[in-house]
C-alpha cells in the first residue's frame, strides 16, 4: 500500500480512529507522517509504559525532578519508583500527592485523557459534580466540532458558559 | 445457599440466548472500587484486609437484590473450590492466587459476583449470555448505587474512582465479551482482527483472562481505556459498533468457507463429532478444541441455515431442530465448562488423576452426544 500523501513510498504507519461510530483510516510513510506531525500510535502495555517513563534512563530525578523522586506519601509511604516495581499505587491519597506526575502517566495509558467524565458518587459534593459535568460537556463539544455537528456544538457551548457562570458564582470547584 | 448448589447447575450466562449468541457466548461488565480511608489491598495489613472483608461482605449480602447470595471465604477455600470458581468465571485467577483475608459474594444464577480484596477492595461483576452489555451496565450501576449508599468510595474530582492500578482509574469499568471465532482463524484473518482490536484500544485475551491462551477459539475482548470516557459511551460503542462488526467478520468468514470450501468446514465438524462420540480418553485441551467445532456446526445451522452432511448428522444427535431452539448451543456451552478439570472433580466428589479425568471427560461428552457409555 502506498502512502496517501506522497503516493510514492510504502505506507508503514496506519492510523485508525474510531469515534462516535465513525471510522477513519490513514496510511502514511514515515517521512510524511513526521511532516504531518503524526506520531505512530502503537499499543503499549502498562508495564512497558511505566518502564518507559520510569526507566533508569532518564532517571526518576531527571524525569520528574528531585522533589518528586524523593517525595513519599505521608499515609502509606508510596514513592513514584514503587509504581515501576509493583505496577500499583499504595493508597487513594497517592493520587493527590503525585497528581502532576500521574497526569503524564495516565495520559499515556488512557489515550491522551487524564480527566474523569463518567459516573460520580451521589455523596460527592455539588462542586465536584459541577466540575465533572463541565469536563464532560467540554469533551462532547470537542467531539461535536470534530464531527462538524455545529448546531450541537453551539448548544453545548451555551451549556458550558451557563455552568461556568454558576461555578464562578461562588461554588467551589 | 452454598457452593455445591451451583456446581451441578448453570448460570443464565451459559444459556446460549441473547443477541448475536452464535458468536458472543457472554457479556461481562466489571467495576473496580476502593473504600475511602484505607490503603489499597497490596499495602494493607492482614487486620485491615479482614476489616474491609467484613464490611463489604455484610453490605453485599444485605443490599436489596431479589436473588439469593452466598459468601465464599476464598483464603479458607480448598484449591479445588478456587479452581472451580475460576473455571466458572466467578472469580479471577488473581483472586484465587492472592494472599490474606479475601472473599467473594456470588448471586444465585451467577449473574452477579463481588470479589473482595482482589487487586482492589471491591470488584463487582455482572455476567449475561449473548451480547447484552447494555443490560449488564444497567444492573451493575444499580448494584453500585446500592453499595455506595452504605460505604464511601475513594473518589477524586479529576481522576474519578481511584484504583490500585492506574490503568483502571476513572470509571473503573471493564466491558468485555467472550467471542467464539473459529472461522476467522480458518480463513487466516485472525491477525487482522487482532490488529484492528489493538488499533481500537481493545485488549484481546484467551478463555481465562490475562496471560491465557485462546483455546477452543474463544477470545475475550475488552476496553483498555477507563479514563476520559463515560461508562455509557464505552458500553454503547462496544454493543452497537465494535462487537457487531467483529461478529460480522466472523460470519462473513463462515459464509465464505461454506460457499468456497464446504469440505474444510465439514471435515472439522465430522472429525470432531466422530472423535467425541467414540474417544475413551479426552484431554481438557482436546475437548475445548473439538467442542468448538461442534459449536460452530450448530450455530451455522441456526444462523446461516447451513445444511451439509456433517452438520445434518451433528444436528440429528440433539434430536430436534437446532434452528428452532437454543438447547444444542446451551448443551455445548455447558460442556465447555463441565469438562474442565475442577468442574469434573467437584461434580465427581473427589480429586482425580489426569488419566481418570480424561476418561470421565470422554464419558460425559459421549453421553451428551447420545453415544451412551
Amino acid at each position: 500500500m502506498h502512502c496517501q500523501i506522497c503516493k510514492k513510498n510504502a505506507a508503514t504507519i496506519h492510523l485508525t480512529e474510531i469515534s462516535e461510530g465513525h471510522r477513519t483510516e490513514l496510511h502514511l510513510c514515515e517521512s510524511c507522517a513526521i511532516q504531518q506531525g503524526i506520531a505512530a500510535k502503537t499499543h503499549i502495555s502498562v508495564k512497558d509504559l511505566l518502564a518507559g517513563l520510569l526507566a533508569s534512563q532518564p532517571s526518576e530525578e531527571e524525569l520528574f525532578g528531585p522533589e518528586v523522586a524523593d517525595k513519599a506519601c505521608p499515609v502509606c509511604g508510596f514513592r513514584i519508583t514503587s509504581l515501576n516495581k509493583e505496577g500499583l499505587m499504595g493508597c487513594p491519597h497517592d493520587y493527590e500527592v503525585f497528581e502532576d506526575v500521574l497526569v503524564l502517566i495516565l495520559e499515556r495509558a488512557h489515550d491522551g485523557k487524564s480527566r474523569h467524565i463518567g459516573k460520580v458518587p451521589s455523596r460527592a459534593g455539588q462542586g465536584t459534580k459541577r466540575a465533572l459535568e463541565l469536563a464532560r460537556l467540554k469533551e462532547q463539544l470537542k467531539a461535536a466540532v470534530r464531527d462538524e455537528q455545529y448546531e450541537l456544538a453551539a448548544r453545548l457551548r451555551d451549556q458550558i458558559q451557563q455552568l461556568e457562570g454558576k461555578c464562578q458564582g461562588g461554588m467551589p470547584s | 445457599m452454598k457452593l455445591t448448589d451451583i456446581s451441578g447447575t448453570f448460570g443464565q450466562w451459559l444459556s446460549g440466548t441473547g443477541p448475536l449468541a452464535e458468536v458472543v457466548l457472554s457479556s461481562r461488565i466489571r467495576l473496580a472500587r476502593n473504600l475511602a480511608g484505607h490503603r489499597f489491598v497490596n499495602r494493607c495489613t492482614s487486620e485491615e484486609k479482614a476489616q474491609i472483608l467484613e464490611t463489604l461482605r455484610e453490605v453485599l449480602l444485605s443490599i436489596e437484590l431479589t436473588e439469593e447470595r452466598f459468601f465464599v471465604e476464598i483464603d479458607q477455600a480448598s484449591d479445588l473450590t478456587r479452581s472451580f470458581l475460576v473455571e466458572r468465571h466467578l472469580i479471577s485467577r488473581h483472586h484465587a492466587m492472592g494472599k490474606g483475608p479475601r472473599g467473594a459474594v456470588i448471586a444465585k444464577g451467577e449473574y452477579f459476583t463481588g470479589m473482595i480484596n482482589e487487586e482492589d477492595h471491591l470488584r463487582l461483576q455482572v455476567l449475561m449470555s449473548g451480547c447484552q452489555l447494555g443490560r449488564c451496565a444497567e444492573l451493575i450501576n444499580q448494584i453500585d448505587d446500592m453499595i455506595e449508599r452504605r460505604v464511601e468510595y475513594a473518589f477524586h474530582p479529576r481522576f474519578g474512582y481511584l484504583t490500585a492500578c492506574p490503568t483502571n482509574v476513572g470509571t473503573g469499568i471493564r466491558v468485555s465479551v467472550m467471542l467464539h471465532l473459529p472461522c476467522l482463524k480458518m480463513v487466516g484473518h485472525l491477525d487482522r482482527f487482532l490488529n484492528a482490536a489493538r488499533d481500537m484500544n481493545l485488549a484481546v485475551r484467551g478463555l481465562f483472562g490475562e496471560g491465557t491462551e485462546a483455546i477452543g477459539d474463544l477470545y475475550q475482548v475488552s476496553n483498555q481505556v477507563t479514563l476520559g470516557v463515560s461508562e455509557q459511551d464505552l458500553v454503547r460503542q462496544s454493543e452497537q459498533n465494535i462487537i457487531p462488526e467483529i461478529v460480522e467478520y466472523e460470519n462473513a468468514a463462515r459464509r465464505k468457507l461454506l460457499a468456497d470450501q464446504q469440505e474444510t468446514i465439514d471435515d472439522k465438524i465430522a472429525r470432531a463429532t466422530a472423535l467425541l462420540q467414540s474417544a475413551q480418553l479426552v484431554s481438557s485441551h482436546e475437548a475445548l478444541t473439538l467442542l468448538s467445532h461442534l459449536r460452530l456446526g450448530i450455530s451455522m445451522r441456526r444462523c446461516l441455515g447451513a445444511s451439509t452432511p456433517a452438520i445434518d448428522r451433528l444436528c440429528g444427535l440433539f434430536g430436534h431442530d437446532p434452528c428452532k431452539d437454543t438447547k444444542a448451543i446451551e448443551v455445548l456451552n455447558r460442556l465447555l465448562l463441565t469438562t474442565l478439570p475442577a468442574h469434573l472433580q467437584l461434580n465427581y466428589g473427589k480429586a482425580l488423576e489426569t488419566y481418570q479425568r480424561d476418561a470421565l471427560r470422554a464419558k460425559i461428552i459421549r453421553a451428551a452426544l447420545g453415544g451412551g457409555s
